[in-house]
This record gives C-alpha cells, sequence and structure tokens, in this order.
C-alpha cells in the first residue's frame, strides 16, 4: 500500500485497502472556515444533532472575509463564533490570533503525521506535507463529520512524482509544483492520490512542502503526501509534544502512474489566465503589464516567500503604476518578518502589508481587480473572475518573480532586477 | 429519478469561480446565490436555464474550490441535472449531498448541441436525446443514491443511517 492507503485502512479499521473500495473511515481532525462553516452549522443543527463527536477535534477559522469585509461576512462570523460557544469547541480562533488555515494549523501543531484530517476547503490537501492524509470537502460532509467523526471515503488510487537534480536560482517549490500541473493538466490526477518524492522533496523545508501539497488539488488530486522523514520530526518537536505515526509506501506498492523529473529543467513558471495549468517559463513570457501584485495566501504566505520577496525588494521601489499587496499567512510570520525587518522593507518600497487573511486571492476583499487589469500572484488559482471583475486576468508565479514584477511594472524574470 | 428538458452547453473546466464567484459566499440562501450563478462566464445564463434547465459540460466540472455554494446556486437557480464528461470529485459529493443529480457521459456530451431536449433516467441508467433520437447509458445510481437524491440530499439520509 502507499502512506495515503495505509492511513486510511488504519482509520477504517481494515489491514488492508485497494483504490475503489469504498470505507467509512475515523476523523482525527476536522476543520471549517468562514465561509464553509456557516453552510454545515446550519445542516448541522437542521438535523436536530445535539452534540459534536469530539470538540477537541474541530477547529473553526475564520479567514476568508476578515476582519469583517461586510454586514453578511461579520454575520458569517458571530454564527460560527456562537456555534463554538454553545457546542464547546475551544479552538475557535478570533482575528488577531488567527491565520490562513493552511498554514496556521501545522504551525500551531493540529496536523500530525498519520492523522486522517477533513476540512471544509478544498486546499485542505495542505497538511500532507506533514505526511498526514489530508483532504477537501463540501459543507454537508463536513457537517456530517462534526455530527459522527467519521466520513465515508473512496479509496484512491495513487500517482508518484519524483524530482531529482539541482534547482536552478529562482525556481522553487511553487514552480515544482506549477511545472507538474502543467505536464499533467487541471484533472491530471483527478480523484488520485499526488505523492510527491525524491532527493529533492527531501532538501525541501516544510514550508516548501506544504506549498507543493497545497496546489494538489489543482490537478484534481483528492490529497497531495510527503512521507515524513528528520525535517518532519524537527518542525513538530517545535509545535506539539502529541504522540503520532510515521507511514510510508511500501516497496512494492502500486502506482497508477510514476512521473520522474530533473529539476535543472524547471525555470520559474508563470501559469497564465485561465488556469493553472497554462504554465510557461518566465523568460518567454511576452510583455505583461501589470497592475497589481500578491504575495501571500495559503500557498506562498510562509516567512521564507516574505524573505525571498524582500530580497530582491530591498532598497527598490515598486513601479509607479502598480499597487503591491503583502499578506503574511500568520499572526507567526507576521511578527517574525518584522523582527527581521522585512515588513519595513516592503513599506519602504511602496507595498502595503496586509492583516493575515485570504483577501484578494478569492477576490474577497483587500485588493479585488478592476475590468480589464492584470495582476501577478503567487496565489492558486487564476480562473476567470477569481480575483474580481470576470475580465480581469491573474497570473501565477513564486515571490521571487512576484517582487520582480512589482519593480518592472511587467512580469519579468527575478535576475533583471538583480 | 427522471428529468427532462432543453440542455445549455459549456466546454472544459467550468470552475466554481464561474459558477458562483467568492464574493457571493455571504450567504447560504439557494434563491440568492442563484441570482449570480455563472455570471462570470454566461450573462444571459439566467434567463437561458428559465428555458433550458439541464447543462451539459465538458470535462473536470465543479473544479476549484470546496464551496458547496457552487451545487446550491446551480440549483437555486433552476438547473435540474448537470451532464458532464467528468466532474471534480468535491463537486462531485457536494451536489449528491444536497440532492442535485449529475451524470457522467462523454459520449452524450460529444452527441449534442446546445438546445437539444434530453432526458436523464438515472435509475434505468440511460439518457435519451429526444431530439437527435439517440440513446446513451450511463452507470446507474445505486438505490442508497436514488433515494438520497430524491429526498433532496443527504441530511435525512445520512442522520438516519447513525441512530
Amino acid at each position: 500500500m502507499t502512506i495515503s492507503q495505509k492511513i486510511i485502512a488504519v482509520h477504517s479499521g481494515k489491514e488492508e485497502v485497494k483504490p475503489g473500495e469504498f470505507v467509512l473511515a475515523k476523523v482525527d481532525l476536522a476543520f471549517a472556515n468562514d465561509i464553509t462553516a456557516p453552510l454545515a452549522i446550519e445542516k448541522f443543527k437542521k438535523w436536530g444533532c445535539r452534540k459534536v463527536f469530539d470538540k477537541d477535534k474541530i477547529v473553526l477559522i475564520p479567514d476568508h472575509f476578515t476582519p469583517n469585509r461586510d454586514i453578511k461576512a461579520a454575520q458569517q462570523c458571530a454564527l460560527m463564533r456562537k456555534f463554538s460557544k454553545e457546542y464547546g469547541i475551544k479552538n475557535y480562533f478570533e482575528v488577531g490570533r488567527v491565520g490562513i488555515e493552511h498554514i496556521f494549523l501545522p504551525e500551531n501543531g493540529f496536523i500530525l503525521p498519520g492523522d486522517l484530517v477533513i476540512g471544509a476547503d478544498s486546499h485542505t490537501c495542505t497538511a500532507g506535507a506533514l505526511g498526514a492524509f489530508a483532504c477537501g470537502v463540501g459543507s454537508t460532509d463536513l457537517a456530517a463529520v462534526m455530527a459522527t467523526g467519521k466520513i465515508w471515503l473512496k479509496v484512491p488510487a495513487s500517482m508518484k512524482f519524483v524530482y531529482r537534480g539541482k534547482l536552478p536560482a529562482w525556481t522553487t517549490a511553487k514552480d515544482i509544483i506549477l511545472y507538474t500541473i502543467g505536464d499533467i493538466g487541471v484533472d491530471g490526477a483527478s480523484y488520485m492520490s499526488m505523492e510527491f518524492t525524491g532527493p529533492v522533496i527531501s532538501e525541501l523545508s516544510i514550508s516548501s512542502r506544504l506549498t507543493i501539497c497545497n496546489m494538489a488539488v489543482e490537478a484534481g488530486a483528492k490529497n497531495g503526501i510527503i512521507v515524513p522523514d528528520k525535517t518532519t520530526e524537527k518542525y513538530l518537536r517545535e509545535r506539539t509534544d502529541k504522540p503520532y505515526n510515521l507511514y510510508q509506501s511500501d516497496l512494492d506498492a502500486d502506482y497508477i502512474d510514476i512521473k520522474e523529473y530533473q529539476v535543472e529543467k524547471i525555470q520559474p513558471q508563470v501559469a497564465l489566465p485561465p488556469l493553472p495549468s497554462k504554465t510557461i517559463p518566465v523568460s518567454q513570457i511576452d510583455d505583461v503589464k501589470i497592475d497589481q501584485v500578491v504575495i501571500g495566501s495559503c500557498t506562498n504566505g510562509h516567512l521564507e516567500d516574505l524573505r525571498l520577496a524582500a530580497s530582491l525588494l530591498k532598497g527598490k521601489k515598486v513601479h509607479p503604476e502598480v499597487r503591491v499587496i503583502v499578506i503574511p499567512a500568520t499572526p507567526e510570520i507576521y511578527l517574525q518578518a518584522l523582527k527581521e525587518g522585512i515588513i519595513e522593507v516592503f513599506i519602504k518600497a511602496g507595498a502595503v502589508v496586509g492583516p493575515s487573511t485570504c483577501g484578494p486571492c478569492l477576490g474577497g476583499h483587500m485588493g479585488v481587480l478592476a475590468e480589464g487589469e492584470k495582476a501577478i500572484a503567487t496565489t492558486n488559482r487564476n480562473f476567470t473572475g477569481r480575483m474580481g471583475h470576470p475580465k480581469s486576468e491573474v497570473y501565477l508565479a513564486n515571490p521571487a518573480v512576484a517582487a520582480a514584477s512589482a519593480i518592472k511594472g511587467r512580469i519579468a524574470h527575478p535576475e533583471e532586477v538583480v | 429519478m427522471k428529468v427532462k428538458g432543453k440542455i445549455i452547453k459549456y466546454g472544459d473546466n467550468v470552475n466554481t469561480d464561474e459558477i458562483i464567484p467568492a464574493t457571493y459566499l455571504v450567504s447560504t440562501d439557494p434563491e440568492e446565490l442563484g441570482k449570480h450563478c455563472m455570471e462570470g462566464i454566461d450573462k444571459d445564463f439566467l434567463q437561458k436555464v428559465k428555458q433550458a434547465p439541464i447543462i451539459v459540460a465538458g470535462k473536470n466540472f465543479g473544479c476549484g474550490s470546496s464551496r458547496e455554494h457552487a451545487p446550491v446556486a446551480l440549483k437555486g437557480a433552476g438547473v435540474k441535472c448537470i451532464i458532464a464528461s467528468s466532474f471534480a470529485r468535491i463537486f462531485f459529493r457536494n451536489a449528491i449531498n444536497i440532492g442535485l443529480p449529475i451524470v457522467e457521459s462523454e459520449d452524450c456530451v460529444r452527441e449534442c448541441e446546445e438546445g437539444d431536449i434530453l432526458e436523464i433516467d438515472t435509475k434505468k441508467g440511460e439518457i435519451d436525446n429526444i431530439s437527435k433520437g439517440k440513446s446513451f447509458s450511463i452507470i446507474p445510481y445505486p438505490d442508497f443514491l436514488q433515494e438520497l437524491i430524491e429526498k433532496g440530499g443527504v441530511g435525512s439520509w445520512f442522520v438516519k443511517q447513525e441512530k
């Protein structure tokens, strides 16, 4: 079995599971945000459920339209807050102490290797970077999990992605995953488990691994996963004292496909609108003038992402016709960036630094685009209208490309500004 | 369950940002969400769906976000059934869970045009393209899914199983 299949087997009380098999699995952690939780709470109440399966295993995170964008958004958070009190859910985190869920959860020790994690958000797959089986669902499924602590799953087949070689300058984890999605397409791993492995992955930080697993859903995957190693254990030591289980894929595990990449060939990528799979090397892009740059999100709002962007922006100015929005993913990242002088670099360059939120990534608030505007963003989706007006466009890239573009006023290679 | 009506046709990768832009996700009301359904890719959708309540689309329909508001908006706008070459997995679960029938048939998608009249029988496992006089077999829903959709979603069914 693969690591994903092993975790599912253990959680459904089976010795072995096979792809395609249906199981009823026990859930270790369930979470929702201010968009998905209200609908789940509505269902939970409608069904007449009196208690949640385990009040310590549910986390409610208001991160999408917070700080409250408008009255309706405020009402949604108020509903979550009330529900948390009523059902004794202590893991409701308020603005100021909350960050973007997929970075906030691992940072605070909620994600453990070997766990089965269900989140009402498609980017739940991010948590697979720590060796958990983590999979996104909708609100009704989440409501059923909150009530019973269980979920029915179809056991996914696994696809293996092996990365070897030496990463070129300016190529990051974001480029690895964009390149991979460009290779297999937005439904290239539909319903499957994407297992990322190889010497390149072993050398990556946990932040970078989170970036890779984050975008597994952009290839249609059920989950993304990386077998835990020493780097994982070191990360966990700083964040939790809870016990956990380390699984790895069997040497003779079945994979539906194995993709091997020599990373020397992967240049910094840009995904053209309107699909994350429309990737080209940034060096091949035409002259694309941009109106906005977004550096942040559950994909690239990590400290190392901010450090990278700041290394290019230090002592420079943002192009006069460009708005740059920087969003540290969590208060912990924000504070550390402040201590390191990174926030000052951004502000002096002419960028605005916002509170930890999903913000403009999904066109919610704090940087919505007007008709005809173009943005380059370190986010994960560039579908039509994603960041605002249906006739606005989003280009996806890594934080270095975003920072270089901020200076040039057009999509630019980092080499152009160093 | 049987659904009959005219179709509206779309291409591949119709995603959740197009089905219901995130800015409207401050409501859970099907009618309210329905008002903005598909506005990003088809501004005439709400007019069209009145006469043509069946959507036929290419592969990977519903890709993107986990927002259950997407199938809720489609249902709220009056969509009775979706046929696609394939569906993104979270959308598939969400649609079934809220009682919106959706079926996969590459052949049917390839061989129909906007405005055709189709009849879908999820129990028998068949789609009839009445306009073209052609039939396509689909995998019939198992009984529990049939019941679940007829009851309007997973809620009452799931809770009943657990009690």
